[in-house]
């Protein structure tokens, strides 16, 4: 018995396990260890052309797409969320690429990919992380030309990304970007850590587990190996914040120290808050997991 | 002024172009060409050597051509040069400065140096306000303090007499006067023992000229920061300068005192040049 | 006994005009003379004798073309200036050596106080002392007072030179050089900056200087260097 005969023909046509062939999946694994050996380094990969467009997640597909074996568990999120369409639609390419079993709670997961938010619950040494990543290079913000955005990064030559950030305190009193908040990887290389909210760059810094990002249409994979220094870009004289949802709590399980999605009934026109991280809440609701009240942020 | 050497150049070349066994012979002012006739490789700049003393001024005067400007920009790493050595007291064990690697040469540079070039496009970011141009040398040199940026930023700013509000103001919305002020608290930022003047008033109305000018001697007597002043204007020379290098085709005709080499020039290009002047 | 402050040894100036085909001229031949503290050397001769050409070799502004110049410094050290390293010639014109002409290279806009208190500062005075001593001596020469917030390119001949003197002579050098240094006064200002000249060769300050007023020349001086024509 082989690993296909396990799969069902996809309208009588058989597939590759996960999708791609095994020669794309080895050069994105090569790539993948020299990611890990050089912590937030953007490695190039082939990036090949595949049937889904680009910007839909590919990057983050690919890298899942290596990894991925029959014994994996996976979970899917897009904006925290198990049931958003996009994540939907790749969970639903995977399953039947690879039959294998998937879950919406973070514990249970072997791989986990997502766009935009990490889980609320640490993830474990035995749990990978695979982000989708639109923009990798973080010094994009002040220079166009890759080739010296490459030198920049060789030479350790970061201070236009800094004056950046002082003409941002100049102007709004506070650095006041969001999502993808440059980070400094183990000291060395400045990295995008992907669309995240300041809410999770913490879970990055000294994790339990492997983080992997992936950029499709940029052809980039990077990684942050576990414990990992991952700190964001600070002037010693303004601490870096994250959002503030003091006085905040979710009106489905009532948590009032997770990040706060905010949603508007169109009929009513109130606003409420509920977890971004939509399995934690549901777990909560279900009395698996205590609820998150405020956590002391750093 | 102190009698010990700040910077030793000894032997700086710069060539572009294959090269060949009779570049050297072949073009210099003897020849009055910087072009090799046989290999076509342009000698910008033939083995050059002179020093620089801690608290002095040498003017390189010359024509276009001459390699005056080849000479600052080698020497500030903008240009890589072909051969030759750089020795900067205290750094790299007193060795030659050259051959390291280029992320260390980015790094001393940031802390030995400071430049100032005739075109403001060149040596400030348009796109960015005036104190972010400083701000740039202060975090090149790992100054991770926004509050003592802008106060730096501000003092500097404030001592190359720009009004304090031009700090948040985009250089291109400035006067060319201006704009060369912020290149000079630009290059001021870190205290670097050397500053490298590259025809800064070149391009400036005779008045603002004379300010820039008085600006920059003014600055040299306070912190005794050694200088090279590049131009073509002997009377930038003469007011500036305590030494003097005559250049032409790429060498040092000659070099001495400055009212020497301006009353009593000894080479033949040196004295077409005195007397040329208006 | 005074101790020999300059001994100038066949020096000779010829200068060669490459741009008309080498041509060269002499200014002066194998001039000789000793010097000693407080001893005044003038300097006589007729119109092109090399008077002007001579002070400048020694203050190395021209290059002598043959002979030596020793110099013995404040720190007792003897060098040949015609051969000195450029450090040292400039060290020893901000110290030691003073020069006077009649072509004052004025730095405009900067006052006349600073002007003169800055070589006394350059030579490490306090900037207080030298800002007094030079209105001391704006006084002594008359420089009416509005004028010493000013920038001397605005004076008139005689002002300028005034101020020449004074930013000469104000840090009491060892060695003064003088071409013409009243030519441009009237005769109250140039009694006064005589008196001032001899003030300082009483303190010690040697001088060589040339005065187209003979008798002027002859009662300053306790040496005469008569030269001639090249």
């Amino acid at each position: 018995m082989t690993l296909n005969d396990l799969l069902p023909p996809i309208r009588g046509f058989q597939y590759n396990f996960a999708f791609i062939d095994e020669g794309v999946k080895k050069e994105i694994r090569r790539a993948l260890l020299k990611a890990v050996a050089l912590p937030g380094h953007q490695v190039p990969f082939a990036s090949p052309e595949l049937p889904i467009a680009r910007g839909w997640g590919t990057g983050g597909l690919q890298v899942t797409m290596s990894i991925i074996g029959p014994d994996d568990v996976l979970k899917i999120i897009d904006q925290g969320c198990d049931g958003s369409v996009n994540a939907v639609n790749l969970r639903k390419l995977l399953v039947a690429t690879t039959g294998i079993r998937t879950t919406f709670d973070s514990r249970e997961a072997t791989v986990l990919q997502s766009r935009h938010r990490l889980p609320e619950i640490p993830l474990r040494s035995d749990q990978v992380a695979v982000l989708q990543v639109p923009l990798p290079e973080p010094l994009r913000l002040v220079e166009p030309s890759e080739v010296e955005t490459r030198r920049m990064h060789s030479e350790g030559d970061y201070a236009r990304m800094w004056v950046s950030l002082y003409e941002d305190v100049v102007q709004h009193g506070a650095v006041s970007l969001g999502a993808g908040y440059p980070v400094r990887v183990n000291g060395n290389y400045i990295m995008s850590p992907s669309p995240l909210p300041r809410w999770d760059l913490r879970m990055l810094n000294d994790a339990e587990h492997l983080t992997l990002l992936g950029a499709g249409r940029e052809k980039r994979v990077y990684a942050v190996p576990p414990h990992t220094s991952v700190r964001p870009l600070e002037f010693e004289d303004q601490p870096f914040t994250v959002e503030n949802f003091a006085g905040m709590t979710c009106a489905r399980c009532g948590s009032t120290g997770t990040f706060l999605d905010e949603i508007y009934d169109e009929k009513t026109g109130l606003a409420t808050r509920v977890c971004s991280d939509s399995g934690f809440c549901d777990l909560v609701r279900e009395g698996a997991v205590p609820r998150r009240g405020r956590l002391a942020h750093g | 002024m102190d009698d010990r050497v700040l910077v030793s150049v000894r032997g700086l070349e710069k060539r572009y172009g294959p090269g060949c066994g009779s570049c050297r012979e072949l073009t210099g002012p003897d020849r009055g060409t910087n072009v090799c006739p046989q290999c076509g490789t342009v000698v910008a700049m033939a083995g050059v050597s002179f020093d620089v003393r801690e608290g002095e001024i040498l003017g390189v005067v010359g024509e276009s051509g001459s390699g005056k400007s080849t000479l600052v920009q080698c020497i500030y790493f903008d240009q890589e040069a072909t051969r030759g050595e750089i020795r900067f007291r205290g750094q790299n064990n007193d060795d030659d400065i050259l051959g390291l690697p280029r992320s260390e040469k980015r790094k001393l540079r940031g802390r030995l140096m400071g430049m100032v070039y005739q075109n403001p496009l060149r040596g400030l970011r348009m796109d960015i306000t005036s104190g972010a141009n400083v701000a740039e040398k202060l975090l090149e040199a790992d100054l991770f303090h926004y509050g003592r940026i802008r106060a730096r930023a501000a003092e500097l700013l404030a001592r190359t007499e720009i009004p304090p509000a031009y700090i948040d103001r985009l250089p291109r919305s400035l006067s060319g006067g201006m704009q060369q002020r912020i290149q000079i608290a630009k290059a001021l930022a870190n205290n670097p023992p050397l500053i490298l003047l590259d025809e800064v008033t070149s391009g400036l109305d005779v008045s603002v000229q004379a300010r820039v000018l008085d600006l920059i001697r003014e600055l040299q007597r306070e912190l005794a920061v050694s200088m090279i002043v590049v131009s073509h204007d002997m009377g930038v020379i003469r007011l500036l300068a305590d030494r003097t290098l005559v250049m032409k085709d790429g060498c040092v005709v000659e070099q001495g005192l400055t009212d020497q080499v301006l009353e009593d020039p000894q080479h033949s290009y040196t004295q077409l040049l005195v007397q040329s002047a208006l | 006994m005074t101790t020999t402050m300059m001994s100038c040894q066949g020096l000779s100036k010829a200068f060669v005009m490459h741009t008309r085909g080498g041509t060269r001229i002499q200014a002066f031949h194998d001039v000789s003379f000793g010097l000693s503290e407080g001893e005044f050397v003038g300097v006589s001769g007729p119109s092109g004798a090399g008077k002007s050409s001579l002070l400048k070799c020694l203050y190395r502004t021209y290059l002598p073309t043959a002979g030596s110049v020793w110099y013995t410094d404040g720190a007792a050290e003897t060098r040949d200036l015609a051969s000195a390293p450029e450090q040292a010639i400039l060290r020893l014109r901000r110290q030691e050596i003073g020069y006077i002409s009649q072509f004052f290279p004025v730095i405009p806009r900067v006052s006349a106080l600073d002007t003169i208190s800055n070589s006394m500062v350059l030579r490490g005075f306090p900037r207080e002392v030298s800002i007094q001593r030079a209105r001391d001596l704006l006084e002594r020469l008359a420089i009416p007072r509005p004028l010493w917030d000013l920038s001397p390119s605005t004076f008139s001949g005689g002002e300028k030179q005034r101020i020449n003197i004074i930013h000469a002579v104000i840090a009491r050098p060892r060695l003064l050089l003088l071409d013409e240094p009243t030519a441009s006064l009237d005769a109250a200002s140039a009694q006064e900056a005589v008196s001032l000249i001899r003030e300082l060769k009483k303190q010690g300050t040697a001088m060589i200087g040339i005065f187209h007023d003979r008798s002027l020349l002859m009662s300053l001086s306790d040496q005469v260097l008569a030269m001639e024509a090249a």
